[in-house]
């Protein structure tokens, strides 16, 4: 990967935040927390890995994507939106009345594979997409990205069963491990360590990576799959509120939404980040 | 008596055939091949059969994927399980998000018996209907059963069709059109009228036959589409006959009798008994004995008609 695409990235990156912070400034509702924590992961597969067509978004040899922790909305529509699914203005009425921009997605927006938000649900429906493309002997992937406290949720086992005993080596689960949940610590709320372990013996191929690193997750994603017949696990270390100092780590983030004051803290902070992206690229240094 | 056939065994047959005629039908199911009666269809399609191990909830969901990516996925298992373990699977994957599934529930209502309320499904009717976006249907024999399964494979939207277990009358003739969302009168009469779904339509005919025999004159409808409801028959049954009697192998709360009281006093009001099962788990014994227990048989239906037209 060049230089010019890696700040490509980080680029995109702090842009989807400030719009994660616009949306959910705006509308006084959202989940700030996970939302900024899967910024990364979203924008490499979006930006660079998956094979999708903004202007035929139901093309049928597409990669599908799965949001599964629906909660981290925010992200997906700014991705979606910059892509050109739909006109970034529509990102301004996020949770308004009337708006397609509700707080969990839904299939009224372009782009979006399937409505999400209960916990638990996307890996199945993951499954489905992925067998049906072997079926259909189509070279698709299929994306399911869930939560870390979304696996305290038993249907997400019964899918894991599943998608090791039909194999699918284009199945490829990625889990947003920032290790908070609404309550708190996710080894406190309900311990879910060892999750290589689990993982592995439930039959996936798991791979860990610093999900805030854009080149390691380029590089992870590119590699998939490492073994055949084998549906494969990213875990994905990252941090909840991730790039926005105050809110980084602290579990009342959730769902929290920024006061006027820490607004523009927020946005302070994350325009700094900016300049910072654009100056190493002036000075050809990253 | 006429000939008897369980619908779940006309509907595995029916499905083998629908299969052959198109590529894009897809079996699911979670260990119930046997009870479903599906159990050839593995070794006609073993590419387009997805069997999930006892986990209703993944194959819900994997069948809304499987949809979401153009096939036709048909879920079969039984009634008490796909309402009921999977029903938030049923409500967000297939339902909110409009995919083209069809949960085919075996089993349904009481037709488990003695197994106990764990296995019975007479919550069903009820929880589906207050879902937006998903058809109920409910077929009374195997005729119908299979003809409207075919139905189903040009509607793509969500549909949950329950059956029973046991073998039932044949009612209909090879002869019969079936549309859904439009019922059929299968007795016309201007007295009262009884409106039945599933295998109570059965007990409800007989129990018009007899009520004819005491110079009685009922109409009798077969609603297999509890949703959309066919509000035009329910309506003019309420205007031509002034009296309906709702009879379902469900609770009394919310099922075929709840869709037609919301819609009756709210268009022409007329008095309605709604026979189903009370607010109880169902007294143990076989379905027959269990219908018999809450009056949801031929006498039982007879006997509420007498008693709505002040006879006894």
């Amino acid at each position: 990967m060049t230089q010019e695409e890696i700040v490509f990235l980080k680029k995109k990156a702090v842009e989807r935040r400030i719009d994660i912070i616009n949306m959910i400034f705006k509308a006084k509702s959202g989940h700030t927390g996970g939302s900024l924590s899967a910024v990364e992961i979203l924008v490499v597969l979006f930006y660079k890995i998956m094979r999708i067509d903004p202007k035929n978004p139901k093309w049928e040899d597409r990669d599908r994507f799965v949001l599964s922790k629906g909660h981290s909305a925010e992200v997906y529509y700014s991705i979606l939106a910059d892509l050109g699914f739909f006109p970034k203005k529509e990102l301004e009425n996020y949770c308004k009345y009337g708006s397609m921009l509700t707080g969990h997605p839904t299939t009224k927006v372009p782009g979006v594979e399937v409505n999400t938000g209960a916990l638990g649900h996307g890996l199945a429906v993951g499954i489905g997409m992925a067998i049906a493309g072997k079926m259909d002997k189509k070279n698709y992937k299929v994306y399911v990205l869930m939560g870390d406290g979304e696996l305290d949720e038993g249907s997400v086992w019964e899918a894991a069963q599943i998608a090791a005993h039909y194999q699918l080596d284009n199945l490829i689960g990625i889990v947003d491990r920032n290790r908070l949940q609404i309550t708190g610590d996710t080894e406190e709320v309900l311990k879910l360590e060892n999750l290589v372990d689990k993982w592995a013996a439930f039959g996936w191929q798991v791979i860990q990576v610093d999900g805030h690193n854009i080149e390691e997750l380029v590089q992870t994603f590119k590699e998939i799959p490492l073994v055949d017949k084998k549906p494969h696990l990213v875990i994905a270390r990252t941090i909840k509120g991730k790039g926005i100092s105050f809110i980084e780590g602290d579990k009342s983030w959730h769902h929290r939404v920024p006061s006027d004051e820490e607004y523009k803290r927020a946005l302070a902070e994350l325009r700094q980040q900016l300049r910072e992206v654009v100056r190493h690229v002036e000075e050809g240094s990253l | 008596m006429s000939k008897k056939v369980p619908c779940r065994k006309a509907i595995g047959k029916k499905i083998l055939e629908l299969a052959e005629k198109d590529e894009s039908i897809v079996v699911l199911t979670s260990d119930a091949r046997g009870s479903a009666s599906i159990a050839e269809f593995p070794e006609r399609f073993p590419d387009r059969f997805v069997e999930v191990g006892i986990a209703e909830q993944s194959a819900v969901g994997i069948a809304a994927g499987l949809a979401l990516c153009g096939k036709k996925p048909f879920v079969f298992g039984p009634a008490c399980f796909y309402s009921a373990r999977s029903l938030e699977q049923v409500k967000n994957d297939v339902a909110y998000t409009d995919a083209n599934v069809k949960i085919i529930a075996v089993s349904g209502g009481v037709s488990y018996g003695p197994l106990g309320s764990t296995h019975h499904s007479f919550h069903d009717i009820a929880v589906m209907r207050a879902i937006p976006n998903i058809m109920i249907i409910l077929p009374c024999d195997a005729i119908e059963a299979s003809c409207l399964l075919e139905k189903l494979v040009e509607v793509e939207k969500p549909v949950y069709l329950r059956v029973g277990r046991q073998p039932v009358p044949l009612i209909y003739g090879s002869e019969q059109d079936f549309e859904i969302g439009r019922s059929i009168t299968l007795m016309e009469g201007e007295d009262l009228t009884i409106i039945a779904t599933g295998e109570t339509v059965w007990h409800a005919l007989e129990a018009a036959k007899a009520l004819k025999r005491e110079n009685v004159n009922p109409r009798v409808i077969d609603m297999h589409t509890v949703k959309p409801l066919d509000e035009e028959a329910v309506f003019k049954a309420a205007r031509e006959t002034g009296r309906i009697i709702t009879v379902e192998e469900h609770s009394i709360f919310g099922g075929l009798g709840g869709a037609i009281s919301e819609f009756v006093s709210q268009n022409f009001p007329v008095p309605v008994k709604i026979l189903g099962i009370p607010d109880e788990y169902p007294v143990t014994g076989r379905q027959e004995e269990v219908y018999k227990h809450y009056g949801l048989d031929a006498e039982g239906i007879y006997k509420a008609a007498m008693k709505m037209l002040g006879r006894i």
